[in-house]
Formats: structure tokens, C-alpha cells, sequence
């Protein structure tokens, strides 16, 4: 089935400029494209009007023409499937089997036909697990085989992919990658991918298309055509043009004086169900430790013990003696005292964490707290009690660093992916804390914030602050590794 | 993460019934329970109740598990009636408003079987239903729009992911140096956080659910087929059956031991 858009174009209810615009291309039946552009070029909105489910005219404006096998897409629901970034939120039902027959019901597809493609369709995408098995138990990667197979049960005869693994860990990738390939192998089922990651893709697409981001096409052709030509564009709009070299290797070798170490920590949210045991590490001064392991191996659990947000379940989280706060702190208000061990950093008052062990969150989102940029960096420091003045030029510097000026009475909420992501390590660097712990700081980045990334870790080991960071990113794990604590998977 | 792995349950009789039956079963069950206030009816009740459950396959201790959190309201439901219940008979202690009196002993009794004869069936009956099965049967057997149904099970799903933002949202409070004070500003900030995720995720499943042809509308929409049919049948019949019998014993020993006593009197 073949894709046609003739000066197609989508502007967004309430906004003023379009997100597509004059856009003619025809992609055949049976061809695999990689859907390419900057941040902001409308490639997850044509996908969604290819899958439409745009909305109707109350939730934008269109002007031209988009086919799908020669009908509106509207009019085509089950002959595309949607996969997009994020593995949660498109599971619909609670058991394996259920969740792939959803689509078939909703076509009116007669029910002792659709078990039998249900069945069919779990085989294609390789998840071998009993009908009823939990949706919740599966991982990631196997989430978004789940939604492949709905989308095949429900004979759709294109495929796509928004970002379909830029959430998942290596073993994810792979699993989704493999599975798209031996769908497609058939040279019927027609294939668009977005991703930023191109690499995943190259060698499975035929053609690159990549969205000029003032409308219409800015290059079309095949990968090594357009990855030639186009280099420039390609790097500056954030895509990770293969075989374009990244930053140097960080030189050094981890110090020997920990900042962090732990005596028989066991970590984990219930005593009943430790995450790991009887952990040993170390966080050295002004070093670059980076923490790896498979889902599931306590990574990011391990990171928040260590920062003092997560209690210990056994063992201790010691903190060197020149991180140490004062030790009797009154804590709170309400005339609460915590009992504060200057040793144990889980007994830290809240404030106390502020200048000594800052984090940053996975989703940046879960750490916003004000309502402009500008506020959200000066949070840290009103609670450490600095003047105004002091406040608004330790912020200006900031916003400077992050390239955020212009953003700074924007509400961070409504920022872009890799906006958000640097106003979140701006934070936590506002308060120049001595240790900074990142949690996957690169999941789901362009190339240029990622560059930016490495810059600002760079920075941090600059000026003699030690960083931790969970992470399965390999590019970064290569350039930033001085000290490394791999996790296998820990239980069962 | 929370851990997610779905719970392993022993099938009982009562899962060969269809789940809409349990709405009625918990109705057919507490009728009795209503109309009368003694304590022979609730006592009656509650013993067929637990047995019928045995019956059906339940363990004991299952059932005593799931009692255990009306050991605690219950009683604080029974000493209220016991200080200011009606009074009659012999006056065991007065003090201002209170009265505790045979009458009121008797009702505070009551009270509590009560308690556990309403709760049991409640607890045990919507606690162990699937929700997916749940929600065919109200699609398909009580004809609710598959749209509301169906949208709604997907919302529920969603419930365990907003525990897991919550707590992060909390660590991220302490991290940024705002546990120590303002603890509503605190949460009402995670509120809105909480709240912006629910909204986007919603709309991302909506999405989701619309690309895959949920709630089209149209001349060439085929109807909605469903891949799990749900029926009414014999087991319901005896099911049902099994409840208004369990209400008949209980109401009619209250009459035979004399301690009928109805909301009315």
C-alpha cells in the first residue's frame, strides 16, 4: 500500500505556524524509509496523519492532500500500525493475547478468526509467551513487539515507527530491530521509521527522506546518497550521521580517595524484595564513574541509594569526610528533628543534599518544580537561603552555559526533549554539588545534546566534582568510563 | 519499579459465572442484612456466606486474609453502637449521652457480624473478579458503551505506573532541596507533575488505541467484534440461586429465633 502527500501541510489547533508544510512525496508499497529531520520538522505528525489519527478540524488545520493506498487515512484504521516511542503507554490491555486481539475487534474481524492470528502474529514478532501472560511483566523491548504484533494481526500493510527505540535498552534495540527486519523481508509491508539513532536502520531502509524545517523535503534519496550530501544539515539538526567520530575519551584514571563507598548495602524500595545485596562499590573524588548492567539490575536504585534519596535496606552508604554536613541540624518546621548521621547521606535534611550530592532525574520532567526556566535553576539556591542579586547571577551564568537565555520565562514543561534535558543537569549544577549522579542522561538525545552532555560532564570533572551515571549508552560509556561498576542481573 | 507480575489464583466455581452475576450476587447477598438489624440473621449470613465460598474452591486462610482489616472497623462500629445505641433492658453504665444497656450490647452484636456479613461478599466477590472480564461482560452482557468500558479498563492499567511516578516525584523533591519544608506546597507541585503526566500519557494512549481502530465512526465502520464472548449460563442460575437461599435461612431463622428486627420497627 503506497503513502501520497500532495502539498500536504498541519498546523496544530492554537498555534501559529505550521508543523508540516507543502510537503509532496510518494513512498511505494513494499519500500523502507528512514524519516529524517530536525527537532520540530513534523516528523511525528506526518507519521500520525499517515496513521490518522491526527484528529479532525478541531484539532488543526490541513491544507493539501494525504493518501494512504489512495483513501484519506482516516478511512484506512488497520491497514497502518502506529508504534511510537514509549513502551507504556501503548499497551491497552492487561494479558498478552487481549492486548493483540484489541485491534482485530475493533475492525470487526469474527472472533474465531481472530485467535488464530493473534497466534500468528506473536509467533512473527518472536514473543513466545502464553496468551494470558501479564502485559506489565513484559520489558521494554517486548512491549513494542507487542505492539508490532498487534498492528500485524490486524494485516496492516504499513509500519510506522516513531522513535520505536529510543526508550530501550541495547537488548531492546536489537530485539525490535530484528523483529521490523523479518516483517518486512516480504518486500510487501510498506516501512517508515523516525529515529535519531541512525545507525539501528541504516542498512534495512532503502531511502532517506529528511524534512526541511521550513516545509517540503530537504533531501531525498538513498542512505549513502543522503548521508554524503547532506552531512552538514544532517549533523546540525541532531542526527547521528554514521561514521562521523564523537568527542575524544576523557584522560585520566580514577582517583583513589572515594567521596562514596558502601559496606554490605543491600538496595531496593521493600525489605521483603531486595533489588541487590551485599554491594561494595566505590564513587571516586573528581572521577567519572559510570554504573551499567541489564534492565532490572538495580542501576538507577543503586544511583538513588548512593544519593542519599533512597535508604539503605541493609548496609551503609558512607560519605567521605569532607562531604559531611554539620551534624545536628534542625530539620523542618514543624520542630521535626531527623536524627542527621554527617556519615549516612540517606539521613541528610533535604537541604544538605544541595551542595553535596545532586541528581538528575531519567525523565526531566519528574524534577520541575517552578514555573519558568529562569526559576526553576534559582530553586536550589533560595532553599540554601542566597541573596536575590547573587541568585539572578549565578542563574544569568547558567543560562548562558546551557544555551537557555532566551528561554529563561519559558515554562519548562513545554520545552523541547533536549531543553529539558539541560535545564535538568542546570539544576543540579546550580548548587555545585561535589558528587552528581545522572540517570541515563543520553536516553532518547540528538546528537548535539549529547554532545552538549559530554561538554557539561566534562566541566564537572573540571572542577573536581566526581560523577556517577547510570547509563547503556555506548558511546558515552567509551568516552566517559574512568571508573566503571557493571551490574549483572541480579536475581532469579 | 513496582513489581508487576500477575497473580497467580487457583480457579474457583465462582469464575464460571459470569462477572456481571457478582453485581447482583453482592445485592441479592445484603438485602437481608439491610432489612433486619439482629444478630442471628447476620450470623446465619455470614457462616452460609463463608461456606458457599468454601465451596466454590477458596482456601480458609484466603478468606481470613482478607477479612482481617474489618478486625479493626468493625469493632470502633460496635463500640459506638454499644455507648449510644437504643437503650432497653437492664442499664449496665450511664454517663451524659451515653447508655450502655442490654438493647444496645445486643445491637452492637449485631453491628458487628454485620460487618463481616456485608464485607465478606463485597471484598471476596470484587476482589478476586478479572477486570478484563469484568469489562466484557458489562460491554456484552449489560450492553454499556464498549467506548466508556474499554477506555476505562485501559485508564486502570495506568494506575500502578502513577505509584511508581509519585515516589520519584518525591525523591526528586528531596534531591532539589524541598522535602524539609512547605510540605503542601510540596505536594501540591507533585500534584501538577503528576497530573501532566497522567494527561500526556492518557493522550498517548488514545492514540495508540485510535490507531488501532478504537472508536471509529462511520457508514464503512464494521461492527465491533469481541474475541472473548461473554455469557450468561447455568452456573449464574446456581449462583444466584445459592444467594437468595443464603437470604431466605438468614431472615427466616431471625423470625424462628424471635430476634427479627426490622429497620422499620
Amino acid at each position: 500500500m503506497d503513502l501520497v502527500a500532495e502539498g500536504w501541510g498541519w498546523r496544530h489547533a492554537g498555534r501559529s505556524t505550521w508543523a508540516v508544510r507543502d510537503l509532496s512525496l510518494t513512498i511505494g508499497s513494499g519500500e523502507r524509509v528512514l524519516l529524517l529531520g530536525s527537532s520540530g520538522s513534523g516528523k511525528s505528525t506526518l507519521l500520525h496523519a499517515f496513521a490518522g489519527v491526527l484528529g479532525g478540524s478541531e484539532e488543526g488545520d490541513e491544507s493539501g492532500r494525504l493518501l494512504v493506498g489512495g483513501k484519506h487515512p482516516t478511512r484506512r484504521h488497520g491497514h497502518v500500525g502506529l508504534v511510537m516511542q514509549d513502551p507504556e503507554s501503548q499497551v491497552v490491555l492487561a494479558r498478552v493475547g487481549d492486548d493483540v486481539a484489541f485491534g482485530c475487534e475493533n475492525l470487526g474481524v469474527p472472533p474465531d478468526e481472530i485467535w488464530g492470528r493473534v497466534h500468528a502474529s506473536l509467533a512473527d514478532v518472536g514473543l513466545d509467551v502464553p496468551l494470558d501472560h501479564s502485559t506489565s511483566a513484559l520489558s521494554g523491548g517486548e512491549k513494542q513487539r507487542l505492539a508490532i504484533a498487534g498492528a500485524l494481526a490486524m494485516r496492516a500493510e504499513v509500519l510506522l515507527l516513531d522513535e520505536p527505540t529510543a526508550n530501550l535498552d541495547p537488548v531492546g534495540v536489537r530485539e525490535v530491530r530484528e523483529t521490523i527486519a523479518r516483517v518486512v523481508d516480504d518486500r510487501r509491508t510498506t516501512l517508515v521509521v523516525v529515529e535519531h539513532r541512525v545507525d539501528v536502520w541504516a542498512d534495512l531502509v532503502d531511502r532517506v527522506l529528511v524534512l526541511a524545517p521550513d516545509g517540503g523535503l530537504l533531501a531525498d534519496g538513498t542512505p549513502a546518497e543522503v548521508f554524503g550530501a547532506h552531512r552538514d544539515e544532517l549533523l546540525r539538526a541532531g542526527v547521528w550521521v554514521p561514521g562521523v567520530p564523537l568527542p575524544d575519551a576523557i584522560a585520566g584514571s580514577a582517583s583513589t580517595s572515594p567521596m562514596l563507598s558502601t559496606r554490605g548495602l543491600s538496595i531496593g524500595y521493600s525489605p521483603r524484595h531486595p533489588v541487590r545485596e551485599g554491594l561494595e562499590v566505590v564513587i571516586p573524588e573528581a572521577t567519572s564513574t559510570v554504573i551499567t548492567g541489564p534492565n532490572g539490575a538495580g542501576k538507577t536504585t543503586l544511583a538513588l541509594t548512593l544519593a542519599g534519596l533512597l535508604p539503605p535496606l541493609a548496609g551503609e552508604v558512607d560519605a567521605a569526610e569532607l562531604l559531611r554536613p554539620p551534624a545536628d541540624v534542625r530539620v523542618g518546621m514543624l520542630r521535626r528533628r531527623r536524627r542527621v548521621q554527617p556519615a549516612h547521606p540517606h539521613t541528610w535534611a533535604s537541604r544538605d543534599l544541595l551542595a553535596r550530592i545532586g541528581t538528575v532525574f531519567q525523565e526531566p520532567e519528574h524534577q520541575f518544580v517552578a514555573a519558568t526556566v529562569a526559576d526553576e535553576i534559582a530553586v536550589g539556591l533560595r532553599a540554601l537561603g542566597w541573596e536575590p542579586g547573587r541568585i539572578a547571577t549565578r542563574v544569568d551564568a547558567l543560562l548562558e552555559t546551557l544555551h537557555l537565555t532566551s528561554l529563561s520565562t519559558t515554562n519548562p514543561f513545554t520545552l523541547s526533549g533536549g531543553e529539558k534535558r539541560r535545564l535538568s543537569v542546570g539544576t543540579v549544577l546550580a548548587t555545585a554539588p561535589r558528587v552528581i549522579v545522572l540517570d541515563e542522561p543520553t536516553f532518547g538525545q540528538d546528537r548535539n545534546t549529547w554532545i552538549d552532555l559530554v561538554g557539561l560532564v566534562r566541566q564537572m570533572l573540571g572542577e573536581g566534582r566526581s560523577v556517577v551515571s547510570v547509563t547503556h549508552d555506548r558511546a558515552y560509556i567509551e568516552t566517559l568510563a574512568q571508573h566503571h561498576i557493571p551490574l549483572a542481573v541480579a536475581r532469579d | 519499579m513496582t513489581d508487576q507480575a500477575p497473580i497467580l489464583r487457583r480457579r474457583t466455581q465462582l469464575d464460571r459465572t459470569n462477572p456481571t452475576t457478582r453485581l447482583l450476587l453482592a445485592v441479592v447477598l445484603s438485602v437481608p442484612l439491610i432489612i433486619t438489624l439482629d444478630w442471628v440473621s447476620a450470623s446465619v449470613a455470614v457462616a452460609a456466606e463463608f461456606l458457599a465460598f468454601l465451596a466454590c474452591g477458596y482456601a480458609p486462610w484466603f478468606l481470613v486474609r482478607r477479612l482481617i482489616p474489618l478486625l479493626v472497623i468493625a469493632p470502633l462500629g460496635a463500640i459506638n453502637m454499644a455507648l449510644y445505641g437504643q437503650a432497653g433492658g437492664r442499664t449496665w453504665w450511664q454517663w451524659g449521652p451515653v447508655h450502655v444497656s442490654d438493647n444496645s450490647l445486643l445491637l452492637a452484636l449485631a453491628l458487628f457480624i454485620r460487618v463481616f456479613a456485608l464485607a465478606l461478599p463485597a471484598i471476596i466477590l470484587f476482589s478476586t473478579v478479572d477486570p478484563t472480564d469484568m469489562a466484557d461482560g458489562l460491554a456484552q452482557v449489560l450492553r454499556l458503551p464498549p467506548r466508556f468500558v474499554l477506555g476505562t479498563l485501559a485508564g486502570i492499567r495506568m494506575i500502578a505506573l502513577f505509584a511508581d511516578d509519585w515516589r520519584t516525584l518525591g525523591h526528586a523533591r528531596r534531591a532539589r532541596g524541598l522535602e524539609d519544608v512547605g510540605r503542601f506546597r510540596r505536594w501540591a507541585t507533585m500534584s501538577f507533575a503528576l497530573l501532566v503526566f497522567a494527561l500526556r500519557r492518557g493522550t498517548r494512549l488514545a492514540t495508540a488505541m485510535e490507531a488501532r481502530g478504537f472508536g471509529a465512526s462511520g457508514a464503512d465502520v464494521p461492527a465491533r467484534t469481541w474475541a472473548r464472548p461473554s455469557h450468561m449460563g447455568w452456573p449464574d442460575v446456581i449462583a444466584l440461586a445459592v444467594a437468595v437461599t443464603i437470604g431466605v435461612l438468614a431472615v427466616l431463622a431471625a423470625v424462628w429465633q424471635g430476634t427479627f428486627w426490622p429497620v422499620w420497627r
